[in-house]
């Protein structure tokens, strides 16, 4: 009976995915976005690779240069070539961006699972940790983190910003866990003495995908913002790294002398940002129908 | 509502503890300290400097000491802006914040929701898809490179405008633009797919049936109901033009409160650093709580709880 429960199950899975596909394909927008994404980040992670100069040797000769054949996004005051310091500093800002959410997700989607299935008292006195945290100064805490603790360097940064983006997944996490608890397929593998874990990991997991998805594509965005935000702020990655941020800012110092220096970077990650945006956008009209407009 | 305001009221103060807590160890648990000079002071002149603001004594008594301080609404002296107390420069400089958030406030709400509610009205058309792409537009350049560009373009290239500063009137419009046209764009995004969830309820065709102008459905009926999720977002907004603040007054050299609290951290002010997030957290947690006063009084709906 399981077997045969399982397959129908599976098989209606496969056609809501494939469902959300079809949406997803018409989606001129989130099309658009995925190849911008895709682009820049093959960009940054093979670009440096293939041009021929360092991110972190400096030739002073050849200080803020405009753009040019040699140098085709310029460089910086120290002669350093910004095209290749951009792509390099993309990796560090879309590295963080995953990885920081990676970090809310693990934290959030156990935390909310946990409160949602258990339910009760402990549910309570879970989610009213999460109501404290929510009205914490949040940015706050991450620049006083990145501040003190600047010198372990980016680690740091993710860990903070991780620690922060968890608690909106919490919240979807608990409260689709809990609306699931009350159909009755879960009722029948209770009965059927199946064990709680593998009720979580079985029944519930599955069918929290899509709002996890969707909340996770739009996570991304806000996470590299913050990371710009903080090294914006001289807090975040320190020379001769870079990220996107940093590069923003000592271009935003110059920009009327040395524009190309805000120019490049700023492009760059104005076009990540809004790449995420789409696919978050589309993935979410494609997985929840009922939200599409 | 009294019930509410009372539990709210209630709920805050474990909150400010923790934050109190917590801002408190993460200082006192960093590298470095606030009379670390780059050119070292003599010992002895360091030791007497720290024994004068209790930093030699144990850590549970500075924190007893911190708490009891600040419960009698003491925030104590700057460590770096000597002769200065906290509240002072808080009182200082927040009124600087206070208006250049305010003015960006109110751009965003007069850019974002007549914009939303026009793409609305013409879902489907050209117009909502170029008004919605300006919108994501805005929502993707931040602050850090907007900021820097407006400069570029109407004070350097035009003239226009002080690149820095805050003393005349006209210095209020590059850094205000800068920090609400984002939330501009975002209220454009809500208010639309308010309207859009809103324009298709019965009580809407109801209005049309009994004879209303469309001007009136739309504004009375329509636009009303639309708004809520714009109310919502007002509490997430005011947080984050707080941290907005920081960035913009540091581009444009204003000297409010935001710039205080960026230089206090680097600075291990601890005081000022406690201080400005105590004030924050109190200035998010009650505006907040004003939001929600606001929704239920907009919405009687949500008045059961």
């Amino acid at each position: 009976m399981t077997k045969e429960k399982r397959e129908s199950a599976a098989s209606e899975a496969r056609s809501l995915g494939r469902d959300a596909w079809e949406r997803l394909k018409q989606n001129r927008m989130a099309w658009i976005g995925g190849l911008i994404f895709t682009a820049v980040s093959l960009l940054c992670l093979l670009g440096p690779l293939l041009i021929p100069h360092s991110y972190e040797t400096t030739n002073l000769a050849y200080g803020a240069q405009p753009p040019s054949m040699q140098h085709w996004f310029g460089t910086d005051d120290l002669g350093r070539d910004l095209l290749v310091r951009t792509l390099v500093g993309g990796r560090i800002s879309i590295g963080v961006g995953f990885a920081a959410t990676a970090v809310a997700l693990l934290i959030g989607v156990a935390y909310g699972m946990i409160a949602g299935y258990t339910g009760g008292r402990t549910e309570n006195a879970m989610m009213r940790f999460v109501d404290t945290l929510y009205a914490l100064p949040f940015t706050i805490i991450v620049i006083l983190l990145t501040v003190l603790f600047a010198e372990s360097s980016i680690y740091i940064i993710f860990m903070a910003i991780g620690a922060v983006e968890w608690l909106t997944m919490a919240r979807i996490v608990r409260g689709q866990t809990r609306a699931l608890q009350k159909l009755t397929f879960i009722d029948a593998a209770r009965v059927n003495g199946v064990h709680h874990s593998r009720i979580i990991l079985r029944h519930i997991l599955p069918n929290l995908l899509s709002p996890v998805i969707v909340y996770t594509t739009l996570t991304i965005p806000a996470v590299i913002l913050l990371e710009s935000v903080i090294s914006f702020l001289g807090l975040g990655v320190q020379a001769p790294m870079s990220s996107w941020g940093t590069l923003i800012h000592s271009g935003s110092l110059k920009i009327d002398v040395y524009p190309w220096q805000l120019i490049f970077p700023g492009l760059f990650f104005s076009l990540t940002i809004f790449s995420l945006n789409f696919i978050g956008d589309g993935l979410r009209d494609a997985l929840d129908p009922r939200d599409a407009k | 509502m009294f019930h509410l305001i009372a539990r709210r009221l209630l709920q805050a103060i474990p909150t400010l503890w923790l934050i109190a807590t917590l801002t408190f160890l993460l200082l006192h648990l960093a590298p470095g300290g606030p009379f670390d000079e780059e050119k070292p002071v003599p010992p002895e002149v360091k030791a007497q400097i720290e024994a004068h603001y209790g930093l030699n004594l144990p850590l549970h008594q500075q924190y007893l000491r911190f708490l009891g301080n600040t419960l009698q609404g003491d925030l104590g002296p700057s460590y770096k802006y000597a002769g200065w107390r906290v509240d002072e420069i808080i009182r200082q400089s927040f009124p600087v914040s206070l208006e250049l958030g305010g003015w960006a406030l109110l751009i965003a709400l007069t850019l974002g929701i007549p914009l939303g509610a026009v793409a609305a009205l013409h879902h489907g058309r050209p117009a909502e898809t170029s008004l919605m792409g300006v919108a994501m537009i805005g929502i993707c350049l931040p602050t850090f490179v907007l900021g820097p560009l407006l400069l570029l373009v109407f004070s350097s290239g035009l003239g226009w405008f002080n690149p820095l500063g805050w003393s005349v009137p006209s210095d209020r419009v590059l850094p205000a633009m800068t920090l609400g046209l984002f939330y501009g764009a975002y209220i454009a995004r809500l208010t639309r797919s308010g309207m859009l969830d809103t324009m298709h309820l019965d009580y809407i065709r109801t209005a049309r049936a009994k004879g209303l102008t469309e001007r009136l459905v739309v504004l009375r009926h329509g636009l009303r109901n639309a708004l809520y999720p714009v109310v919502a977002y007002l509490g997430p907004a005011v947080a984050g033009l707080i941290s907005g603040s920081f960035i913009i007054e540091t581009i444009f050299f204003i000297p409010g409160l935001g710039m205080f609290f960026v230089n206090s951290a680097f600075n291990r002010d601890y005081t000022l650093v406690m201080g400005t997030v105590l004030f924050y957290a109190v200035l998010i947690i009650s505006f907040n709580l004003l939001v929600d006063l606001l929704q239920m009084w907009m919405n009687p709906r949500t008045r059961h709880d």
